[in-house]
Order: structure tokens, then C-alpha cells, then sequence
């Protein structure tokens, strides 16, 4: 039987794939695709040999730099792009953790200055697998089950 | 040109720890130097400090520099709800250097973001308060004339002292220290700091007695054991007594063993110690003035 798509092909653009399906929507998010007037398709609750299930998203003619993409790593560490040109993939990139992290999430610590004031929150990350990360502004430790996305 | 702020211990490098007991030590020799005259310095302290305060002000005053600011938020625009970043950006079009308190963590490092000009944090919250480090680190090298192998004990709340933390991560820059920690299980140094002395090789040794142990000890440096700090009030009638430094648990302690403590001191230092010669406290509270004076001299490049 012929391998039907489970989310309809792209001429030209950017496919994310290998989302967790509870991180599709902070992925959009992330990426801001909500403002983005191209066309998009997504995909939730695939099935998946890797992850069980998946989300997939399809973005025609956007194309992302890797420091913007790499945002998403908090949510969807194991994530793939592909970029496609005339329906073929002309590269393939995997999401890698920032060495700092700028917004996104909000310090852990309720008596940190960027929880009352209108501060952009910045954080060096110290480990990936599971991710913590250090705030600048207070040096306290926000663990990844502790992370709240702005 | 960029200024230079002290916001985290951790901000200055071994040189500028050594060129700031320098100054110190030439500050205490001749304390009356007008370095700062024509100068304006804001003390900003948006929560009461009053013992940190009369220490800033006093190194001021003896630089010959001018005070402007507040000793509590209720006597400053802040409780019209202005907002920090307001109020720094109006203050450093006003003055040369901004010495903040402020009861939020991180705050010092967001004002000097803002700020034009160097900002000292004189306490963010439970976060940081370099200058009490360096003045604790001047009363070490005036007492025992070096940082070097200094064996250090640091007795109390090691897990939210944030003294303790500061002058464990200073220490570190110097040649082989040794960590003696003695503190009730649930105020224990926390792990990140024992992972980063065994990861550097460093060695350290932990107790929960307060015993003739400090007999090794070049350095007893004391801290409050606080009620609050106890989920269980039980741990804490059991604790509350043991880690009081008397008298006569100095008696094989070292020569040269001298005895610090940040202050306010409540019970954890029996009033017997205080006229043991051993007893530095009060004199480290006087070092904190020519610490402080050498910290404004380097960030403003006076000296």
C-alpha cells in the first residue's frame, strides 16, 4: 500500500518534526508562527516509530536561523528541520540547546526582580539532559519541571 | 567607556580582590583622603540596613564625597510605585556611583544594566553582599597576613547564609584552602558547593558537632542559627544550643586563630568571648569601612 502523508507536502519551507505532542502549542508560541501570514499545517498525536506518538508542523516559504530555532529546544529538544525547496529536502538540522536562554521562560524564584518588573528574563544554561538553568539577574537554579513559558 | 559595577563576589577577579586589600590596608593607614570631593554618591537602601548604610556613608564621608538618597523605600518615590528601573535611570543622571539595598533578588544586577554608572550592591535580598565579603576576606589577610592555606570553619546556617556562600567562592581564588563546615543537618552547605570544592580538588569536611575540632582552625567564622529557617520547630529546640561558640572552647584553639562573624550576633557567640583577644568581630565591622572605601576608590579608578 502506498505511504499516504499524514500532513499534506510543502513546495518550499520549513518542517518541524519529532515534536512532543504536549509541546506543539508552546512551539507556535515560541516561534511566534501565530503572527506568521504564510501557510501552515500541523499535525498532532502522529504515530511515531521513536516517540510513540508526535506533532509534526509545516511552514511554506519560511526558513529559520538556527539561533532562532533553537528557542524551541526547551520544549522539544529531540526536534528535526527540514528545509525544503521544490519539494525535496535540501537540508536536514537537529535542535541544539542555547548556551543562554533570553524570555521564553520566567525565573523560578518568586523573589526574583524579573517577576515583578518588566525585565526580560536571561538565563545560562548549565546542563541539557535534564535542563537547568541559572537566571542572571538572581543566580538562582530553574530545574526543567519547574519552568514556566512567558 | 563601560563601568564597572560590583554586583556577585564572583565579579571581581583574584587581582582586584588583592589590590582591594591593598587599598584597605592604605585606607586604614591614612583614612582621611579627599578622593571623592566634588563627587555625589547615592546610598539607595529601599529596605532598612542601618549597620551596612553607616558603613557606606562613613567611607563616603571620609573620602570628602556627598550623600544623596534614602534609608527606607516609604521616604522615596517608590511608594508612589515608581519602578526600580525609574528610579536608577533618575538617580544616575544625578550622581557618580549608586550604592543600592533592595529586598529583591537580582535587583542590583538589573540596576546596573540600566544605570550609566557603577552600582554596588550592598544586599539583594537572600542573594549576594560582595562587600561584606571583602571586608571579611581584609579581616583574614590582616590577621593571618595572607589568603593562602587558611583553614577556614564556617559554623551555623551554611544553607541560606549567603556570607558564607560568598566567602567560600572568594576563598577559592586562593592557594590551598581547607573548608571545615559544622552546621545542624538541615542547614547543611548545600550540594552545588561541595560538588564544586571536590570538582576543583579542594578538600572539605563536614560535622555536626561543635567540638574541640576548631582547635585546627586559623578561621571561626559564626553565623545565626534562625528559627524561621526550620520546617520542623522540634529540629530546632534540639540544635539551638549546640552551635553556641563559649568561652572555653578556645582554650587549645590556635595562636593565631581569630573569630568572625557578620553581625548582629544574638546568642550563637557567648558574651564570655568578647574580651578574648580571639575575638575579632567588632574590628572586622571597623574593617568594613576601609573595605568599602577601597571598593568605591577602584570602581570609580581613583586609585
Amino acid at each position: 500500500m502506498e505511504k499516504q502523508l499524514q500532513v499534506s507536502a510543502i513546495k518550499d519551507g520549513t518542517v518541524i518534526d519529532h515534536i512532543p505532542t504536549k509541546a506543539l502549542f508552546k512551539v507556535i508560541k515560541i516561534l511566534q508562527l501565530e503572527e506568521c501570514s504564510q501557510m501552515i499545517t500541523f499535525g498532532n498525536n502522529l504515530d511515531s516509530k521513536a516517540m510513540k506518538t508526535k506533532a509534526i508542523i509545516k511552514i511554506a516559504n519560511r526558513f529559520f536561523a538556527d539561533e532562532e530555532v533553537n528557542k524551541i529546544a526547551l520544549v522539544a529538544p529531540n526536534a528535526k528541520l527540514n528545509t525544503i525547496r521544490d519539494y525535496e529536502v535540501i537540508e536536514k538540522r537537529v535542535v541544539k540547546t542555547p548556551k543562554e536562554i533570553f524570555g521564553i521562560v520566567s525565573c523560578f524564584n518568586p523573589k526574583c526582580i524579573t517577576n515583578v518588573e518588566n525585565i526580560k528574563t536571561r538565563f545560562e544554561v548549565l546542563s541539557n539532559k535534564p535542563i537547568t538553568m541559572k537566571c542572571f539577574h538572581c543566580e538562582k537554579i530553574t530545574n526543567e519541571n519547574e519552568m514556566t513559558y512567558l | 567607556m563601560q563601568t564597572k559595577s560590583l554586583i556577585s563576589i564572583t565579579d571581581f577577579t583574584k587581582e582586584e580582590y588583592l589590590k582591594i586589600m591593598r587599598l584597605a590596608a592604605d585606607f586604614e593607614a591614612n583614612p582621611d583622603q579627599n578622593l571623592l570631593q566634588g563627587k555625589v554618591i547615592a546610598t539607595l537602601f529601599f529596605e532598612p540596613s542601618t549597620r551596612t548604610r553607616l558603613s557606606f556613608e562613613t567611607a563616603i564621608n571620609r573620602l570628602g564625597g556627598k550623600i544623596i538618597g534614602f534609608s527606607d523605600s516609604s521616604s522615596s518615590s517608590v511608594s508612589k510605585g515608581e519602578t526600580l528601573h525609574d528610579t536608577i535611570k533618575m538617580v544616575s543622571n544625578y550622581a557618580d556611583l549608586i550604592i543600592m539595598r533592595h529586598p529583591m533578588e537580582g535587583s542590583a544586577r538589573y540596576a546596573s544594566e540600566v544605570s550609566n554608572i557603577p552600582v554596588i550592591n550592598a544586599g539583594d535580598g537572600a542573594n549576594q553582599h560582595p562587600s561584606q565579603t571583602l571586608l571579611d576576606m581584609y579581616s583574614i589577610m590582616k590577621t593571618q597576613g595572607t589568603l593562602d592555606n587558611i583553614n577556614l570553619f564556617l559554623v551555623g546556617d551554611l544553607k541560606y547564609g549567603r556570607t558564607v556562600h560568598s566567602l567560600l567562592m572568594a576563598m577559592l581564588q586562593f592557594e590551598n584552602p581547607i573548608f571545615n563546615f559544622i552546621a545542624p543537618a538541615e542547614l547543611a552547605m548545600p550540594n552545588e558547593y561541595k560538588l564544586l570544592l571536590a570538582s576543583k580538588g579542594i578538600k572539605y569536611y563536614e560535622h555536626d558537632e561543635f567540638t574541640d575540632i576548631i582547635n585546627a582552625a586559623d578561621i571561626i567564622y559564626m553565623t545565626r542559627v534562625q528559627k524561621e529557617r526550620f520546617i520542623d520547630p522540634v529540629e530546632y529546640e534540639k540544635v539551638k544550643n549546640i552551635y553556641i561558640l563559649r568561652n572555653e572552647m578556645l582554650k587549645g584553639t590556635k595562636e593565631n586563630m581569630r573569630i568572625l562573624h557578620p553581625l548582629p550576633r544574638i546568642n550563637e557567640i557567648h558574651t564570655d568571648v568578647d574580651d578574648n583577644p580571639k575575638a575579632y568581630y567588632f574590628t572586622q565591622a571597623k574593617n568594613g569601612v576601609y573595605a568599602r572605601m577601597a571598593i568605591i576608590a577602584h570602581l570609580l579608578n581613583l586609585k
